[in-house]
């Protein structure tokens, strides 16, 4: 018996062997992991997983692996924050931050995505990893397929953050850098992973990599007391996050862990690249890819692929997807830092933004419980952020020219 | 003659051809064309409406069409048409 039953198509549910695929033959739908949950069932308990090791393999049971986890062995289970100052600001008595900006190695939520992906590259008998990335990816991909020993190519747009580009080449992958957006990356990078034997972990090893992003979900239960939020606010990129905390809540619900979910899924975009946000609006669940122009780089992805099954989430569940400014993302991340002394990058910025704007409409209540997930750290987007706040006080070696600068600033 | 990239779930269609050339004069007739040539290809690229499928994405000369006319986008003597499953990103 074996908790992977294999592959379907989340379209036809045509089933599939537990391959390095992702593509239903029959009609191009996303494959997906099928999971034996009566066995499941069997093995799993919460005490099980509290006595677990303090890292995304508490959940092990629910990911998609076969032996035993190689990968980001201390990946996950991040802080979870009961944000007081920031909630007071924004008229929220119950505020929660995941803030997977401290996530091990590399920084962002990504890293459990990687863990899952590269431990199944390595059962599948994978020599050589590689990802289409707006940054965060990329950077998981290379720290770790340089601690598990595989060769790794990451496929980048080349005008990325600086320090998203130098976080690729300190582990030494081959770093491609393609003179496009991130559609062309992903469109090219398809092509590339029909020629070449690679796991592309988020093209043929889709179906394993997108199940490590669940964790975020079972990880904020936990932290609550085995119980889900009131509401959770998601940053978007091509959704596929969004689909994945849902379904980690309902799995837990499923299994008995936790009861009565409730949880309103609400979604974060750019509006720079708010394809998603723009058809939520419309009521349609047609989705018009756009180019994308906006700071948040990480969530610049103009045809998600996955913003179909967003939209249906936030509509089943209750949920709103909000697109916000540039200019209001920034103030999302002065916010955090200024609030809750957390420095998150661009597209922690956004999904601040967005929080910030369901509690002034409304739609976020004082009493209830919301948990906004913060997905990549600050320092790898520091261009975006250098011209707004300021510089040093430059004094000279004596106090009395602290006390000049001092007065000065009181002023 | 324009070259058409099939991807890798429906080369079992073009006897394992990644690449294909064919005679057309907008994307909908090169799909027209590409049924022909290796039946089935059409009922997995469209729907019964004989709209592009949710998840398949279509470029000419690597621009989604999308962004062109769609399905009667106009085709041309050196164009290349790829043809690509919906991907997540990151």
């Amino acid at each position: 018996m074996s908790k992977i039953k294999g592959l379907v198509c989340k379209e036809c549910k045509k089933e599939y062997p537990a391959e390095a695929i992702h593509v239903c033959e029959f009609c191009f739908g996303p494959l997906e992991v099928a999971y034996n949950y009566e066995y499941i069932q069997t093995k799993i308990s919460k005490e099980k997983i509290m006595n677990g090791p303090l890292s995304l393999w508490r959940y092990e049971d629910l990911l998609p692996i076969e032996s035993t986890p190689t990968v980001g062995l201390h990946t996950g289970f991040t802080p979870m924050i009961h944000a007081k100052n920031l909630g007071k600001k924004l008229g929220l008595d119950h505020l929660y931050i995941k803030n997977d900006s401290v996530n091990p190695p590399t920084l962002s939520f990504k890293d459990r995505v990687v863990a899952v992906a590269l431990t199944r590259a390595k059962e599948l008998g994978f020599d050589t990893v590689a990802c289409a990335s707006t940054g965060n990816l990329a950077n998981s991909v290379s720290a770790n397929a340089a601690q598990a020993g595989f060769k790794c190519f990451v496929f980048i747009p080349a005008d990325l953050e600086a320090g998203k580009i130098l976080g690729n080449l300190v582990y030494n992958p081959n770093v491609v850098a393609v003179e496009g957006n991130y559609d062309d990356v992903n469109r090219l990078c398809s092509e590339i992973a029909g020629e070449y034997p690679w796991a592309f972990v988020n093209i043929n090893l889709r179906p394993y990599y997108s199940e490590g992003s669940k964790t975020l979900a079972y990880e904020t239960a936990e932290a609550l007391d085995w119980q889900a939020p009131d509401h959770v606010v998601v940053p978007i990129a091509s959704g596929s996050l969004l689909t994945k905390i849902y379904k980690g809540f309902h799995e837990f619900e499923r299994l008995g862990l936790i009861s009565g979910v409730a949880t309103q899924i609400h979604g974060a975009q750019a509006l720079g690249c708010s394809p998603v946000a723009t058809a939520f609006k419309k009521k349609t669940d047609f989705i018009h890819p756009v180019k994308p122009n906006t700071i948040a780089k990480s969530l610049a992805i103009g045809n998600p692929a996955d913003g179909f099954y967003a939209i249906k989430i936030a509509q089943e569940t209750g949920g709103v997807i909000e697109s916000v400014t540039d200019e209001a993302i920034i103030d999302g991340i002065k916010l955090l830092a200024e609030n809750e002394g957390i420095f998150t990058e661009t597209a922690g910025g956004v999904t601040v933004a967005v929080l910030k704007k369901l509690a002034d409409q409304g739609v976020l209540k004082k009493g209830e419980s919301v948990v906004v997930y913060i997905t990549g750290n600050g320092l790898k987007t520091q261009e975006a952020i250098a011209p707004t706040v300021g510089a040093p006080s430059l004094i000279q070696p004596n106090l009395k020219s602290f006390q000049d600068t001092l007065k000065k600033e009181l002023q | 003659m324009i070259k058409v990239r099939i991807p890798t779930p429906l080369r079992r269609l073009t006897g394992g051809k990644g690449e294909v050339d064919l005679e057309g004069t907008s994307i909908a007739a090169l799909i027209n064309t590409l049924e022909i040539e290796f039946p089935g290809m059409k009922e997995r690229l469209c729907d019964k409406e004989g709209a592009v499928r949710r998840f398949v994405n279509i470029y000419i000369n690597e621009e989604d069409i999308r962004f062109h006319q769609g399905l009667e986008t106009p085709v041309a003597e050196g164009d290349e048409v790829s043809i690509i499953p919906a991907i997540a990103g990151g």
